[in-house]
């Protein structure tokens, strides 16, 4: 059994740090001796899923983000469509959480068009508004009925309104899809969407834990993770927490 | 500064007319006036006469209290140590008169040189200091990285008598990016140098083409004669310079140095142009090099000031050939690292293109050993500290390459602050390349208010931490502490965990504050 880690644009979203997402997802399966191998995706390239995936869909520029909405409108728009709908794991980060809506209006005034594979759209911030920048804290309600944490930091000027869609998760910090509702990101199945960028995986082991099992659980349904020694990524999530909440 | 000269009579005339009308001709309508257009009608009275003695005073008198104030302020803020007391000054001068900065760099005789990009504004702004005081001419500098238009104002107060008379013939500012447009608009410099544009602080500036948006909006204020100078290697800073016809390019033409590839955090894979993905014949580091356009006529522009057969010679430094219309000269550098290459080769451009002589200009850049902070050697009893600042992806990665992957550091602490000046997303630490260090065997300490987020990056790239101290000063005292007597302690701190480490330093009796350094 080998995972594959689709790193979609590699070469253009990769703001923020988001490699840290690739990162943290392929060691946490290494060190478990579960073999992982990641493919960048670039501009006019197919993307091969293998049955075992995990589709990261990073942040970038808003020029380059502009480059992309061509490259998705064809055939690789509607197979990630189709994998969403299969049940595949797909994370969107900051401007690929945007493209995996409806649309995405630049500040500019173009339009662009997205996967749509949640029923969200984004604005630009007007005039007047601020970027939505700092630390966040999310509280995600999991489908055992209980609830975790996200720590990470968002930057962004998109204002993100959902539709029918469930959010991420609410706000316990920071500002979220749009700073008014208290929702951040979005999920559908195993699709999940956040503006919480760059490492975001690397704080919250959990949630990189919960991919990687999804994931394998497409193959081998009664797969479990084994634990690891978490102390290391807990004492940073904490620090991070603390830090949020300007305790330190 | 009465410039304003008598040809402008008729249009002058009018301002002070029209704002009569309000209640309180007298001094209301000058200052309305001024305010408005500064200097447009230094030679009228509220009155509309022409009395320049008149005006002369009042203009005098309002600078000398700027720069009195400044100075008060300066005095104040050393005595509660504050920090520096390196932007305070500039605060209040601006304060105080408006024009200030716009004056005293108009009374420079040499004019003035800002510099600014991600990367080495610092270093090639002191290495420029040294060539021009080889060259025999005073320069003053905003040396202690209070880079925006307060800091640059803070430096030439404290250059100048009361009367606002420079001590200094030119003036040499690092300016930071987003800054730029205010302080040209202001200080004229004839000379303004673009080194690079990396992502750094993205939460602080947006996007990196904005910030070259930013910088190049500035060109239309540089006065007539004024010139750009301009990294032809960093393809979004070179596209800057494409309509402006006062554009000098430098670059590195050595093919011995491509790495093969483009590093993770290349920010300008794409053409600045059209969009489309960039052709590399080489890359250096990032993603400066050599390269070309796929889909539009975009290249890497022919450099006026080349670097070639580049040698580097691991932590002492490098030699390189500079090649320039007027000849070629061996220039030996003493600062580690490529970066440290594009440095001097940014320093003999303005230098050169400013009119010093080569002969100096060689000299200076042999003479320089470092500028504040970003590398500086300090003594610590029987020990070493080798303080490396650490701004960004790109500079963390050559950081690496330099030091610590030959194996030379032993010791390391790592100090990662999330404040402002820091830029407050840590996330850019998984843009490192730290997997380069595999295998390394050195000591190593992560500190720092996301110390715990260093050593979750160190961990992932397998890479052993001994010990995680937030606490700075408690960091330090183990660290040196577990560094061997005649040893070296490398501290890679970010901006504002180096002034802490530095005070550590200091308190414990191994360096100066660092406002008394020069």
């Amino acid at each position: 059994m080998k995972l594959t880690i689709h790193h979609l644009y590699a070469n253009m979203m990769n703001l923020y740090g988001d490699r840290g997402n690739v990162i943290s997802i392929k060691k946490r399966c290494e060190w478990r001796g579960i073999a992982v191998e990641v493919v960048d995706v670039d501009l006019g390239e197919k993307i091969r899923p293998t049955g075992c995936d995990i589709f990261l869909f990073g942040g970038g520029q808003d020029r380059e983000q502009a480059l992309l909405v061509e490259d998705l409108s064809g055939s690789k728009g509607a197979d990630l469509r189709a994998i969403a709908d299969d049940g595949g794991v797909i994370l969107g980060v900051c401007g690929g959480y945007q493209l995996m809506g409806h649309s995405y209006e630049t500040p500019e005034g173009d339009r662009l068009s997205g996967v749509g594979i949640f029923d969200l759209r984004t604005e630009p911030r007007k005039p007047h508004e601020e970027r939505l920048i700092g630390n966040v804290i999310v509280r995600v309600g999991l489908p055992d009925g209980s609830e975790r944490e996200l720590v990470g930091f968002e930057n962004h000027g998109g204002r993100t309104r959902l539709g029918d869609v469930e959010p991420l998760g609410y706000v316990v910090l920071g500002h979220g899809n749009n700073g008014e509702d208290g929702t951040e990101g979005a999920r559908r199945d195993n699709c999940y969407g956040t503006y919480l960028h760059g490492s975001l995986l690397p704080k919250n082991p959990w949630f990189t834990d919960l991919l990687i099992e999804s994931a394998i659980r497409r193959v081998d349904d009664s797969f479990k993770l084994e634990p690891l020694d978490d102390s290391a990524e807990q004492a940073a999530f904490a620090a991070a927490v603390e830090r949020a909440r300007g305790r330190r | 500064m009465g410039r304003a000269g008598g040809g402008e009579v008729p249009r002058a005339r009018a301002g002070p007319r029209l704002e009569s009308i309000s209640g309180y001709p007298a001094l209301y309508s000058y200052r309305a006036a001024r305010g408005c257009t500064p200097r447009a009608f230094p030679e009228y009275l509220p009155s509309g006469r022409y009395n320049p003695r008149m005006v002369g005073i009042l203009e005098r008198a309002r600078l000398a209290a700027a720069i009195l104030a400044a100075r008060a302020a300066r005095h104040a803020s050393r005595a509660l140590r504050t920090g520096g007391g390196s932007t305070v000054p500039g605060v209040v001068a601006r304060r105080v008169d408006p024009g200030v900065l716009a004056r005293l760099s108009g009374m420079l005789p040499e004019g003035a040189v800002a510099i600014t990009g991600t990367n080495g504004k610092t270093t090639t702004t002191r290495m420029v200091s040294r060539i021009l005081s080889a060259a025999g001419i005073r320069a003053m500098n905003n040396s202690t990285g209070a880079n925006l238009a307060t800091g640059v104002t803070a430096a030439l107060v404290s250059d100048s008598g009361l009367s606002g008379r420079p001590r200094s013939e030119m003036g040499l500012f690092e300016v930071d990016e987003a800054s730029v447009p205010e302080v040209v608009r202001e200080a004229k410099p004839h000379t303004l140098a673009v080194l690079n544009l990396f992502r750094d602080q993205l939460d602080r500036y947006g996007e990196l083409s904005h910030t070259g948006r930013v910088i190049s909006s500035a060109f239309s204020s540089l006065p007539p004669e004024g010139r750009v100078v301009l990294n032809a290697d960093d393809p979004l800073v070179a596209s800057l310079g494409y309509t402006f016809p006062g554009t000098l390019y430098f670059g590195v033409e050595e093919p011995a140095l491509d790495t093969g590839v483009l590093q993770h955090i290349a920010d300008s894979r794409n053409c600045p142009v059209c969009g489309a993905p960039l052709r590399y014949g080489a890359v250096y580091f990032g993603h400066v090099g050599l390269y070309d356009c796929e889909s539009c006529a975009f290249s890497r522009p022919e450099p006026q000031f080349a670097a070639r057969e580049v040698r580097l010679d691991g932590p002492r430094g490098s030699d390189f050939t500079l090649v320039t219309p007027e000849g070629e000269h061996r220039v030996r550098v003493n600062l580690p690292g490529l970066y440290n290459v594009y440095n001097a080769l940014a320093a003999a451009a303005v230098s050169l293109s400013a009119g010093v002589k080569p002969g100096r200009v060689m000299e200076g850049i042999r003479g320089f050993g470092g500028a504040f902070g970003r590398v500086e050697r300090v003594r610590a009893g029987d020990r070493e500290v080798f303080l490396l600042l650490i701004k960004n992806p790109v500079g963390f990665n050559e950081i690496l390459r330099t030091f610590l992957a030959g194996g030379e550091a032993q010791n390391v602490l790592i100090a990662i602050n999330d404040n402002h000046a820091d830029g407050r997303d840590v996330s850019w630490l998984w843009d490192v390349d730290f997997e380069m260090l595999g295998g390394i065997r050195a000591d190593i300490t992560t500190s720092g208010i996301r110390a715990e987020d260093m050593t979750v990056r160190l961990k992932y790239a397998e890479i052993p931490v001994r010990e995680t101290v937030p606490d700075r000063r408690t960091a330090l005292e183990r660290a040196l502490r577990r560094t061997p007597p005649g040893g070296t302690l490398y501290v890679l701190p970010t901006y504002t965990a180096m002034l802490e480490i530095r005070r550590v330093l200091s308190d414990l009796g191994y360096t100066h504050p660092f406002w008394e350094d020069r």
